[in-house]
Order: structure tokens, then sequence, then C-alpha cells
């Protein structure tokens, strides 16, 4: 594994980067190092195109309006759309979530068309903000851990037949849909409410990213010392709130 | 001596000594300095009562993300040569604690008026302000302040049409954004290190172009506005080309940007750069900030910094490695319970000092730091982390519950 490479893309950071989502392609990285593996990282803005050859792609969360900014550049681009039918691996948290649906609510209360790469919609929420610690469940077909998060949005995601939810939770709305479900992941690409940023709390999910680039099932063990003292404490600060 | 020309109506003068009084008690209780209950009772007895009690007063307003208490503290400084000044010194920002501040100072001609962001539009159509300062506006305590752009757009209908003239930084694109409605505007280039809020036009939503200073919109020609003022290294350069040293206790770059923009606004009140900027060296600390204290035989300096804009002008100015950094982190209330910021804060920027870890979020944190690929020692709190350093000066860097914490411990 030693030569081999990882392309990471970070779509539009000019827009989508507001709750520390540099943090997920951080801990990407870092994950990927720590394998051996040479990371090459693109930061791609949205007057650039989006390379095709990336292996993960990460988007992040955003305001109303640089999310239907980014969403009508994504679709005049295309470039996003022609990796993922390469096959390229995106993980996407809150706006950019919603952006890889078929449609979301944006800033003028239309609806804006999304790149449909999961099969979600989105609305916006009649109540208030979702703001809070999240605990949940992953899929079972992922065989991961559970799910610690954060989360702030007001956004409200459906899921179709063909997307599965990331996880349940078990405290936090997720999704918002008041069935529990949180998040949504088809193949290779995943969506999630979750900040914090999530892959920090979550580094097995990382390590599924970069699994799935490779086409490996098992990578080299890193040091999670820190990483599971940080969940063990959410997770515990999660189920007895003060 | 401008003075109180006009006594206080009966109403207004009766909700002075009210919030005076709720002031008292609560300072009787324990419950703080009482400045923002006493406001509040006050504002309740009379709504009108800020705007009467800023009548008589040449006010200046100071907002900003980072750096409005220092600055309110310069400027108070500075204008000191020109008169008595009533001050919000302590940072009880908001309407009730001003109004607060303001009922102590009857006999001033200068009200320096630190406001917090969300109530600047407020605050301004309240008390006729002469000059209003804006320094900066980043990313800060997202689950509480709400978004920063939104915040932009904000002050911008806040101030249109304001009399008063607009001191304002050209090199922050939000601010110019929320400034450039007014009629009359100082632009000073104060600089701002922190780009990562503004990549995105305000007017537009183009991709701004930075190929040097000058920052410009591709899209819709949205730029940098000419400045008058600006800041250059360690000096002031007025508005005649003329370069006036600084000389501050406060370090650092970002202390002296904002010594550029208090000597600017010094000016707008008739008080020369040079007797300025002489009085602003009088400053040592601000509320604790930048204090440098004796504990357990070590030199610890108290460095605040709240959001990732301030972190980043904050590692600029601590000493070199191999000097020890003690850093601090909480999610209370106050510091906004969301710890996704650390993650917009560069730490390999501390590679090669030895970093010590405490504060409630301190797992948060070395996690960061793991990540970032530097080295670092979580430790149990303020004192095992000072006894691990060798003795000498120690820089601690806190967000601000966890500030208020090492003080108390080092009895600050
Ligand atoms: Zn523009």
């Amino acid at each position: 594994m030693s030569n081999a490479s990882l392309r990471v893309v970070w779509i539009y950071p000019d827009l989508l980067s507001t709750y520390g989502d540099q943090g997920n392609v951080l801990v990407v990285e870092r994950r990927a190092r720590q394998r051996g593996l040479e990371v090459q990282r693109t930061d791609v803005r949205s007057d650039q195109p989006v390379p095709t050859s990336g292996d993960i792609y990460l988007i992040g969360g955003g305001e109303d309006r640089p999310q239907r900014l980014a969403a009508e550049r994504l679709l005049r681009d295309g470039g996003l759309t022609r990796a993922v039918n390469n096959g390229a691996i995106v993980f996407s948290v809150c706006a950019g979530y919603q952006i890889l649906g078929h449609q979301f609510v944006n800033d003028l209360e239309q609806v804006s068309p999304g790149l449909g790469l999961l099969d979600v919609h989105s609305t916006r929420g009649e109540s208030d903000r979702c703001v809070g610690d999240v605990l949940g469940d992953i899929d079972e077909q992922l065989r991961l851990p559970q799910l610690t998060g954060f989360e702030n949005h007001q956004g409200v995601t459906h899921l179709g037949p063909t997307a599965r939810p990331l996880a349940r939770v078990r405290l936090g709305q997720g999704n918002g849909t008041g069935d529990g479900t949180e998040g949504a992941w088809n193949g290779t690409v995943f969506g999630t409410y979750m900040h914090g940023p999530v892959l920090a709390r979550n580094p097995h999910i990382a390590d599924l990213l970069i699994k799935l680039a490779l086409d490996v099932n098992a990578l080299p063990p890193v040091d999670d010392r820190w990483y599971e003292a940080l969940r063990q404490e959410r997770i515990m600060a999660a189920t007895q709130p003060a | 001596m401008a003075g109180n020309t006009e006594p206080l109506s009966p109403r207004a003068r009766l909700a002075v000594t009210a919030g005076r009084a709720a002031a008292a008690v609560s300072r009787a209780a324990g419950r703080g300095s009482g400045s923002v209950i006493g406001g509040r009772v006050a504002l309740r007895l009379d709504p009108d009562l800020l705007a009467r009690l800023a009548q008589h007063l040449d006010v200046v307003l100071v907002s900003a993300t980072n750096g409005k208490t220092t600055t309110t503290r310069l400027i108070a400084e500075a204008l000191r040569a020109g008169g008595e000044v009533v001050s919000n010194a302590l940072g009880a920002n908001m309407p009730a604690g001003i109004t607060s501040a303001l009922a102590g100072g009857s006999e001033a001609r200068f009200g320096v008026i630190e406001v917090d962001e969300k109530y600047l539009a407020t605050v301004a159509r309240d008390v006729t302000p002469k000059a209003i300062a804006l320094l900066n506006l980043s990313r800060d305590q997202l689950d509480r302040a709400g978004e920063t752009r939104m915040l932009a757009e904000r002050w911008r209908e806040g101030l249109t049409g304001q009399k008063a003239v607009i001191i304002a930084n050209a090199d922050d694109p939000l601010v110019v954004w929320a400034a450039s409605s007014s009629p009359q505007v100082v632009w000073v280039a104060a600089g701002q290190e922190w780009r990562d809020d503004a990549w995105s036009c305000p007017a537009c939503g183009g991709v701004l172009q930075w190929p040097g200073e000058e920052w410009m919109c591709g899209e819709c020609g949205f730029r940098r506005p000419t400045p008058s003022w600006a800041l250059s290294g360690e000096y002031v350069l007025d508005p005649h080309g003329s370069a006036w040293p600084i000389r501050l206790q406060l370090p650092g770059r970002a202390n002296r940007a904002n010594a550029a923009t208090s000597t600017a606004v010094a000016a707008a009140f008739g008080v020369p750069p040079q007797v300025a900027l002489e009085r602003m060296y009088g400053v040592t600390a601000v509320a604790g900030r930048y204090d440098v204290v004796r504990h357990q035989g070590r030199e610890l300096r108290l460095l605040l910094a709240k959001n990732p804009a301030g972190w980043l002008e904050t590692f600029s100015l601590i000493d070199a490695p191999p000097a020890p950094v003690i850093l601090s982190v909480n999610a209370r209330g106050a510091d906004g319970t969301d710890t996704s910021w650390l993650w917009d804060v560069d730490y390999s920027r501390l590679a090669g000092h030895p970093i010590r870890v405490i504060g409630d979020r301190k797992l948060d944190l070395a996690v960061r730091l793991e990540v970032a690929g530097v080295d670092f020692q979580v430790c149990a709190d303020a004192n095992e982390a000072v006894a691990s350093c060798p003795p000498g000066r120690i820089e601690s860097i806190s967000n601000y519950t966890a500030f208020q914490d090492l003080r108390r411990v080092v009895g600050n």
C-alpha cells in the first residue's frame, strides 16, 4: 500500500465551509497518511472546474444563499456527477448533503434542483433548529460502531426508496422527519446532518471512505486513543446530560 | 465640557436611581458587578433611557467580532485628551450593560461604547453616535450568533443613512459591505489575517480574488476601497501621508490594527495622532487579557481567543519555541456549545512548542492536535499544566469561560 496515493477533493470551501468542515478533510488526510498513503489534496473553489479524477470528495455545510450558488455551479460544472459515475466516493454534510439530493428549498423560498446523486429531497423544517449532541446506530450493513455527532440545522430530508439511512438516532433529530433516520447513503455516496466535524468523532467512517477508495477490506491500525477518549466522553455527555 | 446641560426628566432620574439600586443589590448578593442587571431594571422603567443618557455625549460605537473591548479602551484613553470619558470598559456590551455604564458618567463629554455585533443597529439608532468604528467580522460561536454574512447584511441595513462617520476596515470585505451603505466612511487599512469568511462576494456571491492586499470581486466589481488611514508595520499612516510610530504595551499585529483604527477615530474627535498614540501606550491589560501573572514560579501570560480569527492573531504574537503553550477550551453557554470551530484553527502553527491541554473540552482539542500532527500533553487542570512546564514564560491561550477559570486559578 505504501506507493498508493489518494486524491482527496474538497468541494467549494469558499461557499460550503461553515462548521469546521475542513476537519473532515484533515481527518481523512491524516488517517490516510498514517497508513503510508500519499495524499494529494485539492481544494476546489466555486469558480474552478471540479476535477473528475478524485478518489474521495468532501462537501461541507453552508448558509442558504451559498448553498443555492454551490448547487447551481456544481450542476453547471458536471464534474462531480461524472466522478461519481466513475465510482468516486462522496461524503457530504448538511447543506452539501441536501445538494446531493434531488431538490432542496433555497434562500429565496424556491425549490432548487440538486445533483440527484442521492435519492433524497429536502424541505425546510417547521419547528426550531435542531441543535445538540446526537447519538445513533449506524446502518448495520456498514458494520461500524455507534455514531456520535453534533447537529445544527433546520432542514428536513426525506429518503426515497434507493437511499438507506446512514444511522438511526437514539438522541437528536438527524433527518428531522421524526422517523429517527439520520443521513443517507447509497453505494459510494454519503450524506449526514452531523458536523462536529463528524469524522473526528467517528474516525471509522473516515477509514470506511479510505477503504472504499482503495477497494480493500481492512487498513493497518492507527493510534485511536484520543479519538476513543473523545467518543466515550461525548457519548456519556449525550446520555447523561448535566 | 458638554456635561449635562439639561437635567434628566423625573422618569429618567427614577430609572437611573432604580437601576443603581438594583445593581447595588446584585453586587451585595455576590452576583457580579451588577451593571447588567441595573441597566435592565432601568431600561424597563424608561425604555428611552439609553437615548436620553447619550443625548449630551459625543458618542463613538465600536463593534467587531474581535478586538472591540481593546479598541474601546484605546479610544477611551485617546479621547481623554479632550475631556472626560464614560465607557463600558468591562465589556458589558448589550443595551442593558451600556445603559448602566452611561448612567455612571453624567459629567462626561465623550461616550466610548463597545456594542455587541447583534445590537449595533439598535444601539446606533438610540444613541445618535458621532462615529462608529467597525473592525472585522468573522465566524464566531455559530450556534448562538447565527451566520456571519447575515450579520454583515444586518449591519448594512442598520447603517443605511446613518449620520455618524463610519470608520471601517477596508481589508475586511464583510465590513466594507456593511459600511458602504453609509454616506460618510473613513476607510482604514487595518489588515485582517483571517480570510476564510471572505471568499464569497457579499454583494453578489461571486468568488473574491486576492491577488495581493487589493481584494476584488471578478463578477460585480465590488472591491477594496482606497483607504485614507493605514497600519503599516509599526506605524499608522494618516491621510496626509505622515507615519506615526505605534508604541503599545499590548502585543501583536491585531492590537496595532486596533491602535490604527483608534487613531483614526480620535482624529475624527479632534485628537491628533501623536497625542492619541501616546495615551494608548498607557494601556497594559484589558479585563485581564495580556496580563502576565506569576504562578508557581512561572510567568504566565493570559491570552484570550474566542474564535478562529482570534486564535490566528494570537498565534502570531506568542513567544517563539521553546516557550510552552497552555491551551484551554470550554464549551459552556458563553463560549457556544459547539466546538467545531477548533477545526478552523490551524494548530499546526504551534509545532515546536511544548503544548499542554486543559479545559472542559480538552479531548476535542486533543483530537484536533493529533490530527494536526503536533505533540501535546493532556493535563487534569491548570496547576498540573503549569507545574509540568519549566520555570520561565508560559503562554496561555483560552476561550471565554476557560479564560475566566484560569484567571481564578492564578489569582488574577
Ligand atoms: Zn460580487
